[in-house]
């Protein structure tokens, strides 16, 4: 099919390059640098949806970001998106679309009986009708709304793009590339700023792209490029189109998006999909324009209806006429310059002017060119379903309230122009307080709050000379407060048309008899009926009229909208708009991907993954691992078809009964240096530190102010004035801080320095009775006996020429070990001890297999320090002073810390020595009791004890300490489960601790 | 996101920074007798005022100094900062 309402010799776009696409599944063509909106107006298509509540016919209203209805699915290589602009979508060859909100077809759509059946959906119809009964929500009512009014669909799959993220400092950001920017940007740069400028659009120029001005004796579109060139060329200036500064957030940072692929048919190799830029300004610029508003009149949602600026745009910027036969309707000159485009292509439109007796050069240009105009005239009512085929037009009174003669006139659209509201948005964000400016019916930026400025027609002000003039000395006053430079500029000579004063009227009344729907809110269908039934219901606060009615709350945000939205409100409150006051404007000014958003930090990348040297060892020996925080640790090393329950056990096993290693690299470790250091850890600890002797461990609790355990560990004396601390794997960052605290603002007189060494040591744990034999094999000039290195010892060892440490600690109750090399012997060490190990049957064990060691001898770990217990709970409290302070303990005299039936740790075994009890079970006395059966305690770690060949579990249980031999029920009904249960002593393995000792 | 000046390294984003709450708050002294109400004002009860507020940041990703801040809680400007030994006027 021909592109039929392509016109030649005029737009911006390449014919050289022919586009293929396919809408609703027709192939179409159209041209490099089209965008979705302007070839399908090429070839004459104007239906593109269905709207949100009444599924009435949608076409195209705009010509950019303020596009309330044209949103597509979109289809590119391979993927989906949904809620696309058709507006701001870039042509590309081989593109798809389907319309949404619309099913079966866009031309049949059986939400639309909504429409005809006249049962409107009126404001609040949704609180009112889908609240009750409850029990409807989920089965009837919420399915019912996805199916009719949900807009488009996303995908399931995993999205291939990439995004990323970019930090960028500047002395100058400028929002929007329209006359205001380009001067404001040029100045600067030539004063030797730091400067971005950025353009939502693919073209640079903003308005001058379409208006019949002259710059410097070039059109305002060559002087426009002209700049741009330049700024391109200067090392200081970064030039973005297809970029689009959404959020103004706090202390100057702005963020931007950045589309780089989306106008492509496939993204580049190594090429982002979108680039998200958080930029720090020193000043800001926001030239950001302004948006044409509607009138409201009469089915003013049918297709054809659109703003007359977008008209302009489609014909100026891509040759394409939105129609052959078309009605103006204006309050304004712009109008008129919109009919003078159509009438230099050879087609006659009517202008239909609301003011009576308009004077100025745009409209005396008009006459001369022999155009039809009506003043005093508005259109009542657009006619025809799916496309506008005729209006119905009036006359009307000085007071605009008393309509004449309806006639009927034929056009196949109707270009609006309601005069133009300046884009406050950015400024709005910043904290900007607005205000309202009577000339414009508008509100403008007030008084700043950041270091912000608003210019040209964002600031209320249309006269291109005079943006023009502004624009140049701010963007030379702002650089020249950084860079000290003062190069001045020539400010050029400008022609521009004058125009005349707008007329403030913005809604048709309703003819005697008719009751047409008049939208104020084209993509959320709220008309101005329903704004009158908020305000008659006692809606008042603007606020609360937005989210009663939906008004502005689409994904275009009220860009056109919100403003004839106040003029309703404020009319029939008798109030003046600023009183009425506009809704809060908050970021993202324009829907932004939630890929970009998320930038690279998805899937493996959404945290860094930490691995011990000895990782690659752990993976060529079949090792399963489980995230550790950030860490990757081997759970169990698979051999044959073992699973996790069969392979933790066998290494379990084999530690109680020849020997075992582990990795413990992620052991957070902290040095710590000084002639302060003992009393820091005196202070921080809970138990005694003044005493111990060089090359000695002790195990040590910390608390928090409140009394809580916040971890665990050893400290050993490495020398006299140094000393290596363990914390948990988790805790290792917030114990660094914690000790940094008070060390550097409560106790800035002791002198110690700490610093973590997580990273600079690998450990490896060597655990089991023939630990001592592997260890003297390892070290055969060291005296590793139970004398030369004694339980909680500690001493250098010479590993085959390499330096390390031997701690004799123990977590898992046996004999054991625990050696550390500098990180990159680790891997020699660990091969050395599974080499010399050999002989003595020796196994890496994993995560699984220490947990299982550690549970059944009633060590603590994660899952019972968990924020939430103190050290009587874990029956740590022979570690509590009872003569020094530390950190925590005038808190541990609180009442409930002190209460006789205080809960406590417990072994728990199930009665049927088969059953394993699911952690985050719930103890209780009755598994009959009604519900909420009273909660006893909680499973908080289950294993299968190697020792016994039963279950076992930990659990923190109220009155522990009295409840030993009690009989209870471990109820989860997660996994369904009621398991009759006895509690025992959590220390279910060699009680007494003679294994470490031996 | 807050742009503070770090007094060891300069300007930073806040990204950089953890939050450490009121920098009014002083520890009672060890080994002293502390009532339940003064250790409960120590431990628990805060202020959480709007407006100016002297505050406590940590550069962790930075120079992993506690440093004061002096900000405004509603609109978010600072005014000044401080060193942790550094005696605020
Ligand atoms: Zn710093």
């Amino acid at each position: 099919m021909t592109q039929a309402f392509r016109i030649e010799n005029e737009g911006l776009i390449n014919r050289d390059k022919k586009l293929s696409f396919k809408f609703n599944g027709k192939t179409y063509f159209g041209y490099e640098g089209d965008t979705l909106a302007s070839a399908l107006l090429a070839n004459g298509v104007h239906l593109v949806g269905r709207s949100f509540k009444y599924h009435r016919p949608r076409g195209f209203f705009g010509a950019g970001v303020d596009e309330p209805y044209a949103v597509v699915q979109l289809y590119r290589n391979g993927e989906t998106e949904p809620n696309i602009k058709a507006t701001e979508q870039e042509l590309f060859e081989g593109l798809e679309a389907k319309s949404v909100n619309c099913w079966p077809s866009v031309n049949f759509d059986i939400g639309a009986i909504n429409n005809f059946l006249k049962i409107f959906l009126p404001a609040g119809f949704y609180y009112k009708t889908f609240m009750w009964p409850k029990s409807f929500w989920y089965r009837i009512y919420e399915p019912f709304i996805r199916k009719a009014a949900g807009l488009g669909v996303a995908s399931t799959k995993h999205d291939n793009e990439r995004y990323e993220h970019k930090y960028e400092y500047c002395d100058l950001l400028i929002a929007g590339s329209g006359p205001s920017g380009l001067a404001g940007a040029y100045a600067a740069a030539k004063n030797g700023a730091k400067v971005i400028l950025a353009e939502d659009k693919p073209r640079f120029g903003g308005s001058l792209l379409t208006s019949d001005v002259n710059i410097g004796n070039q059109s305002g579109k060559d002087w426009a490029d002209s700049i741009v060139a330049e700024l391109k060329t200067m090392p200081n200036v970064i030039v973005k189109n297809r970029s689009q500064i959404f959020g103004y957030y706090d202390h100057n940072m702005l963020v931007m998006s950045e589309k780089v692929s989306d106008h492509l048919p496939s993204t580049k190799k190594y090429h982002p999909n979108k680039r998200l830029w958080y930029i720090r300004a020193k000043e800001v610029l926001i030239s950001s324009g302004s948006i044409e508003r509607p009138i409201v009149f009469g089915n003013n949602d049918t297709p054809g209806v659109m703003l007359s600026s977008a008209a302009k745009e489609y014909l100026k910027v891509y040759g394409v006429l939105v129609g052959r036969k078309p009605l103006v309707f204006t309050n304004n000159d712009s109008g008129y310059e919109t009919a003078i485009e159509f009438k230099k292509h050879g087609v006659d439109p009517i202008v239909l002017d609301s003011r009576k007796n308009p004077e100025s050069e745009i409209i005396d240009e008009a006459k001369n060119l022999g155009i039809n105009i009506k003043n005093s005239y508005v259109v009542v009512a657009a006619q025809g379903y799916k496309k506008v085929k005729s209006a119905d037009i009036a006359s009307i009174s000085e007071d605009k309230k008393q309509l004449g003669k309806i006639e009927n006139i034929q056009c196949d659209c109707i270009c609006v122009s309601g005069f133009w509201t300046p884009t406050i948005h950015l400024a709005s964000q910043s904290g900007n307080k607005t205000k309202f400016k009577e000339e414009i019916d508008a509100f403008v930026p007030g008084q700043s709050k950041q270091n912000e400025i608003t210019l040209g027609a964002a600031n209320g002000v249309f006269s291109l000379e005079e943006t023009l003039k502004t624009s140049f000395t701010a963007g030379s006053k702002l650089s020249k407060k950084i860079t000290e430079n003062d190069n001045e500029i020539a400010i050029p000579n400008v022609v521009e048309k004058k125009s005349s004063q707008h007329d403030k009227f913005w809604c048709v009344p309703l003819p005697n008899g008719k009751n047409y729907k008049r939208f104020l809110d084209f993509q959320n269908d709220v008309a101005v009926s329903d704004v009158e039934i908020a305000l008659r219901e006692g809606y008042r606060s603007i606020e609360h009229v937005k989210r009663y009615t939906t008004l502005g709350m689409a994904t275009d945000q009220g860009k056109t909208s919100n403003l004839n939205g106040l003029q309703l409100v404020s009319e029939i409150e008798n109030k003046v708009v600023p009183a009425v006051g506009h809704t809060t404007f908050r970021p993202p000014y324009t829907p932004i991907s939630i890929g970009a958003i998320v930038g690279r930090e998805v899937g493996k990348h959404s945290k860094p993954t930490r691995k011990s040297p000895m990782h690659s060892w752990h993976e060529k020996n079949n090792a399963v691992f489980v995230d550790a925080g950030v860490w990757l640790r081997p759970r169990y090393y698979k051999r044959g078809n073992e699973n996790l329950f069969e392979g933790s056990k066998r290494e379990a096993k084999n530690v109680r009964t020849n020997v075992g290693v582990c990795d413990v690299t992620t052991l957070g470790k902290i040095d710590i240096k000084g002639p302060d250091a003992a009393e820091l850890l005196n202070r921080v600890y809970t138990n005694a530190w003044l005493k111990l002797p060089v090359g000695k461990a002790r195990y040590g609790v910390m608390l928090r102010e409140d009394g809580i355990v916040m971890d665990d560990g050893t400290t050993t004396r490495i020398s006299e004035n140094h000393y290596h601390m363990t914390t948990t794997t988790a805790q290792a960052a917030n114990v660094l801080s914690h000790l940094e605290y008070y060390l550097q603002l409560v106790w800035p007189e002791l002198n110690v320095n700490v610093v973590s060494t997580t990273e600079q040591w690998a450990g490896a744990a060597i655990a089991g009775p023939k630990s001592r034999d592997l260890l003297q094999k390892l070290f055969p000039n060291s005296d590793v006996s139970n004398e030369g290195l004694p339980f909680m010892g500690y001493m250098e060892g010479d590993l085959f020429g390499v330096k390390a440490r031997i701690y004799r600690i123990s977590f898992s109750g046996e004999l054991a070990y625990e050696v550390n090399v500098e990180s990159d012997y680790g891997n020699f060490m660990w091969e050395k001890i599974i080499e010399l190990g050999e002989e003595f049957n020796i196994q890496p064990y994993g995560t699984e297999a220490l947990s299982t060691l550690r549970i059944e001898m009633g060590h603590v770990a994660g899952s019972e320090l968990d924020g939430r217990t103190i050290p009587f709970d874990n029956a740590l409290e022979g570690l509590v002073s009872k003569k020094k302070d530390f950190i925590g303990k005038r808190s541990l005299q609180r009442s409930a810390f002190i209460a006789e039936d205080r809960q406590r740790i417990v072994g728990v075994i199930p009665l049927d020595k088969q059953t394993s009890i699911p952690e985050g079970s719930h103890l209780v006395k009755d598994d009959k009791a009604p519900l909420p059966n009273p909660k006893l305690g909680h499973i908080s770690a289950s294993c299968w004890s190697v020792e016994y060949d039963n279950p076992f579990s930990l659990a923190i249980l109220k009155d522990g300490k009295n409840m030993i031999g009690q009989k209870l029920f471990a109820m989860s009904p997660l996994k369904n489960k009621v398991i009759p249960v006895e509690i025992v002593s959590s220390h279910y393995v060699d009680p007494k601790g003679e294994r470490v000792r031996s | 996101m807050l742009y503070i000046n770090c007094p060891h390294c300069g300007m930073r984003s806040q990204n950089e920074f953890s939050y450490g709450g009121d920098a009014s708050v002083k520890r009672p002294e060890l080994n002293k007798e502390v009532s339940d109400q003064e250790w409960d004002n120590f431990v628990y009860n805060r202020k959480s005022l709007r407006g100016k507020h002297l505050e406590l940041w940590q550069h962790i990703s930075g120079c992993r100094q506690w440093i004061k801040v002096e900000r405004d809680t509603a609109t978010h400007e600072i005014f000044r900062t401080f060193k942790a030994d550094e005696e605020v006027a």
